[in-house]
């Protein structure tokens, strides 16, 4: 039955109608800001808005381009992003392997919920901790160091501890949680591998090199590829609350960037086009991953 | 026999190391918990790591008895409520339709959801607009920007493509209304993946923080993180003083009240955690299988 024109919007109507306000939410919430990308090319102020605002092109690029604190944010933020590869990345691998090994049931759920537990903390909660944990005066881990008669550490106000401490924060955080998708892949393990290489005399040394690792290659390569996609992009929170400006050389980063010089300064230009330049260079990234990953893997990630 | 013994001896390590990462989970929780419980003198003195020293609950008394922490814990409840009310209603208005492959310019839509998972205007853009739209320091800033998060619309959509057409063919045929066969068969059939959402769409309005900060400048809406922050933040103030050798003791909050103060943002997440870890985990497999 094929309804043409209005006929066709006198049955259907309904499920139009329900389209309306979700679409007009995309339209005024999502491309509203599009629209607001403008301010990067004209020389913005309150009184004449974005649209009586002059128009400068790209003279706001350029001037960027020309200022040092943009190169270094940038830097940062590769910087942070590539050492949580290297150490955030593989902890919930390990995790979840071990996880997978063991046999008291209890003991697996268990762990499994307390290890989970720090995902749903925000990082507001989380910088209080760190604090807490981490200060040089009355922090836990100085206390202890002193009591051993070690000298304290500046986890927080010393730029190179700093990282230290942010890398280890974010292994907290999330290998717990990270363990999920691993452990979801596991499942899928044919048992009668193992039975197979029980037979073979294998130890679980042997099974885990031999069976389980090659069986989570698929997964942790597309984990690795989505992450390889978001090098550029990084999340305000957990920079802006664990950092500091003691440590600014190395926390701060494009997005923590963005809030000084926009919101907290009035830049509102230089904040946009330096907003425009991640996002950006961060779809090509994303586009990029999902290209590699379709090559490689025959699997889209998008 | 050897081998029985690796095997054994392999558990036995495996084990204690994980219990190893459980208790290193736990250990900053006890920490807080320990120096709320404390003497203001024992944490000044570093005496405190895992058990309280010298208990005593005046710090959660201070907590309980500032009104303004009461009245930043009622408008975080009112706000999370609102906020995940209002997503799943559009949400759902979204999703069903959008679940009905022919529908015609369903595409169209589509596409104009999607391409804003790639690409967004960014921070200033937003706030450009949310301020020309009068919304600076009012509830419906925190509520009206994040209202349909595109991947849990996804999610939602294939889960009503999976209810089977000849539920709503019978009831199409009995002359229902697409907006009937919506309330009556398809949301009743949803509840589970409806309860997901919405636990992800409170999770994250109750622990959001970045635009509470960018939005909100009347103490009275201070949702319950940005009045937190604010305690913690005069924590790093404190540090940074004390780091560069002046003594800025006089105005600090004392430890203990801020570590209760941590402890009573954290309980109601701890409260409801048993539902979110058990409706989490099935969310992220409906994502990662369908997504």
């Amino acid at each position: 039955m094929v309804l043409k024109g209005t006929a066709y919007l006198r049955r259907y109507w309904q499920l139009y109608a329900l389209l309306i306000l979700p679409v007009s939410y995309f339209i005024i919430f999502k491309y509203g800001p599009m629209y607001g990308i403008l301010i990067a090319f004209k020389d913005f102020n309150f009184f004449q808005g974005i649209n009586g605002s002059e128009w400068i092109g790209f003279d706001g690029f350029k001037e960027v381009f020309a200022m040092p604190d943009f190169f270094k944010v940038l830097r940062n933020t590769l910087m942070l992003n590539f050492l949580d590869l290297i150490v955030s990345f593989p902890a919930p691998l390990f995790l979840a392997i071990m996880l997978y090994e063991l046999k008291i049931v209890w003991f697996k759920k268990l762990s499994q919920t307390i290890l989970y537990i720090p995902h749903f903390i925000s990082w507001v909660i989380i910088g209080g901790i760190v604090y807490q944990v981490f200060g040089t005066q009355s922090g836990m881990i100085n206390n202890i160091l002193m009591s051993f008669g070690l000298d304290a550490i500046p986890f927080l106000t010393d730029k190179k501890d700093w990282l230290i401490t942010y890398l280890v924060v974010g292994v907290w955080q999330s290998a717990g949680w990270g363990t999920i998708i691993y452990l979801a892949a596991l499942t899928g393990i044919n048992r009668e591998l193992f039975e197979a290489a029980d037979v073979d005399g294998a130890g679980r040394l042997r099974k885990i090199f031999s069976i389980t690792l090659p069986s989570l290659k698929p997964t942790i390569v597309t984990l690795l590829i989505i992450n390889l996609g978001h090098m550029i992009a990084i999340g305000f929170e957990r920079p802006y609350i664990i950092g500091n400006t003691a440590v600014r050389d190395y926390a701060d980063v494009l997005s923590t960037f963005v809030y000084r010089i926009g919101i907290e300064s009035g830049q509102y230009t230089i904040a946009t086009v330096v907003g425009l330049f991640q996002a950006i260079v961060g779809l090509v990234f994303v586009l990029g991953a999902n290209y590699t990953s379709k090559k490689l893997a025959d699997q889209s990630i998008i | 026999m050897r081998d029985q013994q690796a095997s054994r001896s392999f558990d036995v390590i495996n084990t204690t190391l994980i219990l190893l990462f459980v208790l290193l989970c736990l250990a900053p929780f006890i920490h807080i918990i320990a120096i709320s419980l404390s003497s203001a003198r024992a944490i000044m003195s570093g005496e405190v790591s895992i058990l309280p020293v010298e208990i005593n609950w005046g710090a959660y008394k201070q907590v309980f008895t500032d009104s303004s922490m009461i009245r930043s814990l009622g408008f975080t409840v009112m706000l999370t409520v609102l906020f995940t009310v209002f997503c799943m209603l559009m949400s759902i208005a979204a999703a069903y339709p959008l679940s009905k492959t022919k529908l015609k310019g369903r595409k169209v839509v589509m596409f104009i959801i999607v391409i804003t998972m790639f690409f967004s205007g960014g921070i200033i853009p937003e706030y450009m607009l949310v301020r020309n739209l009068h919304l600076l320091d009012s509830i419906w800033a925190l509520v009206l920007p994040g209202l349909i998060s595109p991947f849990y619309l996804i999610i939602l959509i294939t889960f009503f493509q999976g209810i089977p057409d000849s539920l709503e063919e019978s009831a199409e045929i009995d002359g229902s209304s697409y907006f009937r066969t919506m309330v009556s068969i398809i949301i009743p059939l949803s509840m589970p993946v409806i309860a997901t959402l919405s636990l992800f769409y409170a999770v994250g309005r109750w622990n959001g923080f970045t635009d509470t900060l960018m939005y909100i400048t009347s103490p009275e809406m201070y949702p319950l993180q940005l009045k937190l922050y604010q305690l913690v933040n005069n924590n790093m103030v404190s540090e940074l003083m004390q780091a560069e050798g002046a003594s800025g003791g006089q105005m600090l909050q004392p430890e203990g009240l801020k570590a209760a103060s941590v402890i009573f943002a954290t309980v109601p997440i701890l409260i409801v955690y048993p539902w979110l870890q058990r409706y989490f985990v099935s969310g992220v497999m409906l994502g990662a299988v369908k997504g």
